[in-house]
């Protein structure tokens, strides 16, 4: 079994309102030094076997059609991640 | 000839019954379809109900768009047939690349239910035949991802080629760019809308029967096809 | 090693950890007593939430009684389930049966404010929908601490964001509730939920096990770790001002399982395709078991192996605890189940046959073929033990009685007036909700007539008939910890009263009992007074209470929250057109005060906001005076424009909202033979302000004569200000703008 992960982001100019909030409270809370911050989203999948170039290919494919919105959101996909 | 109207049903889905209701009140006939259903039962037009399909999982819609029935309704949609999708309609039409951008999160983060005032501004489409352009309704507004989203080329397109069918009056409720409320396809057959027409069918159950035109709009036009 | 049956009856010395769990020594004497043995880790687990307070209701039940004892006897006919079983039915007429019911879910709230509210709301909806209804609408009370205390900031969003995300997800409208803010439940959050179900008279699910041979199967999701231990550790205890002294697992719940877990169930009744089905709430698999087996005809086999687990390192006296949401267990005939299982699969709803009913008298539970649980199922579900806690009248009433508000300063100059005016229109009480009640879909199923702000909730019952429900949802503390008895008829006054003044005529009640730690006499007393205030109340109403829910253990330390009973109020009307909101929605109508005005401010939002004085007496019960003006708020159909109820900042308050709510303001004249603070700020009950066209005000006149209510006019409709003359004159855009500030201010 091989995991791998996508991580998934708005595009740098979709306007991402509940990192704002998440910026908002950290100064609430007393954090300083924090610039922005921006929430996405993390999955991991569990391949049967081996991560071939063929199964990757697929990963990337679901990433890109399905676990993404290539409108508004941008992935990355990683082998072996935790 | 009685025009017929099919509303799908996915799972999940909540205003379905309140769509077939406007359909039946706007004189047409309403026919529930399922999302795995392998014809459209012959409707001459097909309506996506607001809701939260599969529960909004992945993104409101994601999941949804790739249901059998889907298939038929793209295909169907690129021959004319005339389609609305309000809310998570609109969001799966998004999903399908029948409509460009995208919904994402109100800006303020809140589940908003209030009554809004629109401008209509195309009432060339299947589904707005029946307004005056320019003409203002209230109609409910009610949803937690209704911010609409595109690139600045898309905007300045949809606006350039009158494709903004509605557009929010005072405030958004969700920080839609360009306030947009609704757009249509270059044919002027697929519209999506984020408030809900038909719950605002009577004085009794909404602010008002502003939102019944939408289906008056779509008999006409298939009397008239 | 499993701790089966055998090996506990070869095993007498072993000590299980049984204190841990919840139960006390006399408690599990009587287990062993019951099972002629010591019992198994299992039979402990069921045992120790089954019998905790929140599942058995030891502390309560023998008070309880009365309810059940005492129904009213114009209630026996519409009484078609009453107490007892998941929720209560009555019928509302043209072959619709209604159920409803209020519950709590107090503790997890504080805990974990979203999902603690979210799963209140799965939770009550599932006992409407085991009872064989369509749930058609919710309502929502809930109580925090003061509005602006930094924990009121963490929990009251997230309970909100919670009942929103859970009941808009699954497509039943909000449709009122009520918002209270008091120092008294800082740390001790209420959120009480209702909802309310619509079916054919005919169409009556019960939680029963009938037929030896007949399949039990548990559908919905599948089960893991939440909540174990929540039921029978949490909601019986108390919160340590340290911190939580239990840690307890919250529950998590999925909206979208449930959605389609309702459509489910819906097309599997509509099929006739159950004997009998249970939802499974709080304590789980325990409870849906024991509880099915009690009331069916003998006993009942389950194999735990068989249930769909989620986590797959369940312990089997976990399984058993286990709270997992949006599940439910039904017992199907055998020639029925290829047909049960279809529904399922058509909405992919995991379904399990894991038992079945058998003609023996004990329920019998194995895991990896041993067998782990071997009890009589009555003993477990309703033979708990009964506790006669002690009373004791609290030592500190008779001085908070004596501080009458009588000596508190008071306003008398028009600016004055005016200032107490807009400072209580902005209070956090009664300031505009809108900040919450916009997070609330009203609209889905698309048959609500009235919601928040109008006095009560309405909804047609279905689009095939002009026939609908009003529902109303009130409680109060500060009353209820001046005079449990007359505060607790105070808050079913209340409901009755809105219910009435939507135009609907009261037809039953169900009631959520919030009080500290039965183990305080002082606790124990306000409780035993409050219900005997409801059952008094109900029959003078003429009412019957058709279920509800008591939560106790809301405290802090030694110190309880104010006794809070909140009552849910259900009512009928003929025609949903002839409904009532409260605006004024017209120029030039004729304003009146229904009801007779005494000076009184004990427990009153006046002494509370301007003073922090909570002290007196609180206002006098009348029922004959509630009867006859609900009677007369019906009779008037048709002659009305509006009606409003007075209750939390008495007229000024009402008419405040009124003119808001039309958009318009009011002309109006005090009574001369009354102090002018009085007229506007007292809170005594049975009085309701209403506006007439001209040309009607002969017949509300003669309608009011016959029913003996007293009719007081006081003025017109119209304008842009509320003007009290000789006193002050206000704009209608400042009173919204004070009212409307303030949970922007507080929440953003």
């Amino acid at each position: 079994m091989t995991r791998v992960v996508v991580d998934v982001m708005l595009k740098p100019e979709i306007l991402d309102p509940q990192g704002q909030a998440i910026l908002g409270a950290l100064g609430r809370l007393g954090k300083s030094g924090v610039a922005s911050v921006r929430q996405g989203k993390h999955f991991e999948i569990e391949l049967d076997g081996e991560a071939s170039p063929a199964a990757l290919a697929q990963v990337e494919e679901l990433a890109a059609n399905f676990l993404s919105n290539p409108v508004i959101e941008d992935f990355v996909v990683s082998v072996g991640a935790s | 000839m009685t025009a017929s109207v099919g509303v799908v049903t996915f799972p999940g889905s909540l205003d379905d019954r309140d769509a077939l209701r406007a359909i039946a009140a706007a004189g047409a006939e309403p026919i529930s379809l399922w999302h795995k259903d392998p014809t459209l039962r012959g409707v001459d037009a097909v309506v996506l109900p607001g809701g939260f399909s599969y529960g909004d999982y992945l993104r409101c819609g994601a999941i949804a768009r790739f249901s059998p029935v889907m298939d038929l309704i793209i295909a169907g949609a690129r021959e004319g047939l005339p389609v609305l999708g309000i809310c998570n309609g609109f969001q799966v039409l998004c999903e399908a690349h029948l409509l460009p951008g995208a919904l994402t999160r109100n800006i303020d983060l809140h589940f908003q239910c209030v009554d809004q005032v629109l401008s209509i501004e195309n009432t060339e489409t299947a589904w707005t035949n029946g307004y005056a352009k320019g003409s203002q309704i209230v109609i409910p507004i009610k949803n937690g991802e209704g911010r609409f989203v595109a690139s600045e080329p898309t905007l300045d397109r949809l606006e350039a080629e009158g494709r903004v069918v509605a557009r929010y009056v005072g405030s958004s409720p969700n920080g839609s760019m360009r306030d947009i409320a609704g757009i249509t396809n270059e044919r002027g057959n697929v519209v999506g809308l984020m408030p809900h027409p038909e719950h605002a069918i009577d004085a009794l159950t909404g602010p008002g029967s502003d939102g019944l035109t939408f289906f008056t709009s779509v008999v006409k036009a298939l009397i008239a096809a | 090693m499993i701790d089966s049956v055998t090996h506990a009856a070869a095993t007498p010395d072993v000590v299980l950890p049984f204190a841990a769990l919840g139960l006390k020594d006399d408690e599990y004497a009587r287990i062993v007593d019951i099972l002629g043995r010591r019992p198994t880790l299992c039979e402990l687990a069921m045992y120790s939430v089954m019998w905790s307070e929140h599942c058995s209701y030891k502390s309560s039940k023998r008070h309880l009684r009365q309810f059940a004892e005492r129904i009213p006897v114009q209630a026996k006919d519409i009484l078609l389930v009453g107490m007892g079983e998941n929720a209560g039915v009555v019928d509302v007429g043209e072959g619709f049966a209604v159920t409803f019911k209020a519950e709590s879910h107090n503790h997890p709230s504080y805990v974990e404010p979203y999902q603690g509210a979210a799963t209140g709301v799965g939770g009550i909806v599932r006992d409407i929908l085991t009872m064989g209804a369509r749930p058609v609408a919710v309502m929502d009370s809930l109580r925090f601490g003061p509005a602006s205390a930094p924990d009121t900031l963490r929990v009251l969003p997230g309970v909100v964001a919670g009942i929103g995300g859970y009941g808009n997800c699954l497509g039943l409208p909000n449709i009122g509730g009520e918002i209270v803010f008091d120092p008294s439940y800082l740390g001790n959050p209420l959120v009480n939920a209702l909802a309310v179900g619509v079916m054919r008279t005919d169409g009556i699910k019960l939680a029963t096990a009938p037929g030896p041979g007949n399949k039990v199967v548990l559908f919905g999701a599948r089960t893991g770790g939440d909540g174990i231990g929540g039921a029978s550790v949490l909601a019986s205890a108390t919160f340590e001002a340290e911190g939580v002294r239990k840690r307890p697992s919250v529950q998590v719940g999925d909206p979208f399982a449930e959605k389609v877990l309702i459509e489910c169930c819906l097309e599997i009744f509509a099929a006739d395709l159950v004997a009998g089905i249970q939802d499974l709430g709080a304590a789980g698999l325990s409870c849906a078991t024991s509880e099915l087996a009690s009331a069916g005809t003998g006993g009942m086999r389950v194999v735990l192996d068989t249930v769909p687990l989620r986590d797959p390192t369940l312990a089997p006296e976990e399984i058993l605890m286990s709270e997992s949401q949006e599940r439910m267990c039904a017992v199907v005939e055998p020639s029925k189940i290829p047909a049960f299982m279809e529904i399922c699969a058509k909405w992919d709803v995991t379904a399990t046959v894991i038992g079945e009913v058998t003609d023996g008298d004990r329920l019998d539970i194995y895991w990896r073929d041993e067998l782990v649980v071997s009890v009589p199922p009555r003993t477990v579900a309703h033979e708990g033990p009964v506790y006669d806690r002690p009373l004791s009248r609290p030592a500190d009433l008779d001085a908070l009685r004596a501080d009458d508000p009588v000596l508190l300063a008071r306003p008398q100059s028009g600016p004055d007036l005016l200032e107490t005016l807009l400072r209580l229109v902005a209070s956090p009480n009664l300031a505009d909700k809108s900040w919450v009640t916009n997070q609330y879909d009203r609209y889905v199923m698309g048959n609500t007539t009235l919601a928040m702000p109008d006095d009560a909730g309405m909804i047609r019952v279905d689009d095939s008939t002009t026939l609908g429900l009003a529902l109303a949802l009130d409680g109060n503390g500060r009353y209820t910890r001046l005079d449990p008895y007359s505060g607790a008829q105070l808050a079913l006054c209340e409901a009755y009263r809105n219910v009435a003044a939507s135009g609907a005529v009261p037809l039953a009640i169900t009631d959520c009992l919030n009080f500290g730690s039965p183990e305080d006499p002082e606790v124990m007393w306000q409780f035993t007074e409050a219900i005997r205030g409801i059952a008094d109340g109900c029959v003078a109403l003429g009412i019957p209470v058709t279920g509800g829910n008591v939560s106790f253990y809301n405290q802090t330390g030694s110190t309880p929250i104010n006794p809070t009973p909140v009552i849910g109020v259900l009512g009928v009307i003929s025609d949903v057109h002839l409904r009532r909101s409260i605006a004024f929605s017209a120029d030039g109508e004729q304003i009146f005060l229904l009801g007779a005005t005494r000076e009184e401010f004990g427990g009153s939002e006046w002494a509370h906001v301007v003073h922090g004085h909570l002290g007196g007496q609180p206002p006098l019960v009348e029922f004959d005076a509630e009867i006859a003006l609900a009677g007369l708020l019906h009779e008037a159909t048709g002659v009305l424009s509006a009606a409003h109820d007075l209750s939390d900042g008495g007229l000024a308050q009402a008419l405040a909202e009124s003119c808001l709510r039309g958009g318009r303001g009011a002309r109006i004249t005090l009574p001369a033979d009354v102090e002018p603070f009085v007229a506007l700020f007292s809170e005594s009950a049975a009085r309701a302000v209403v506006s007439v066209p001209s040309d009607r005000v002969g017949q509300l006149t003669s309608l009011a004569a016959a029913r003996g209510v007293p009719l007081l006019a006081l003025g017109t409709t119209g304008g842009e200000t509320l003007a009290v003359d000789g006193q002050f004159s206000v704009d209608i855009a400042s009173i919204r703008a004070a009212a409307t500030g303030t949970f922007a201010a507080l929440f953003g």
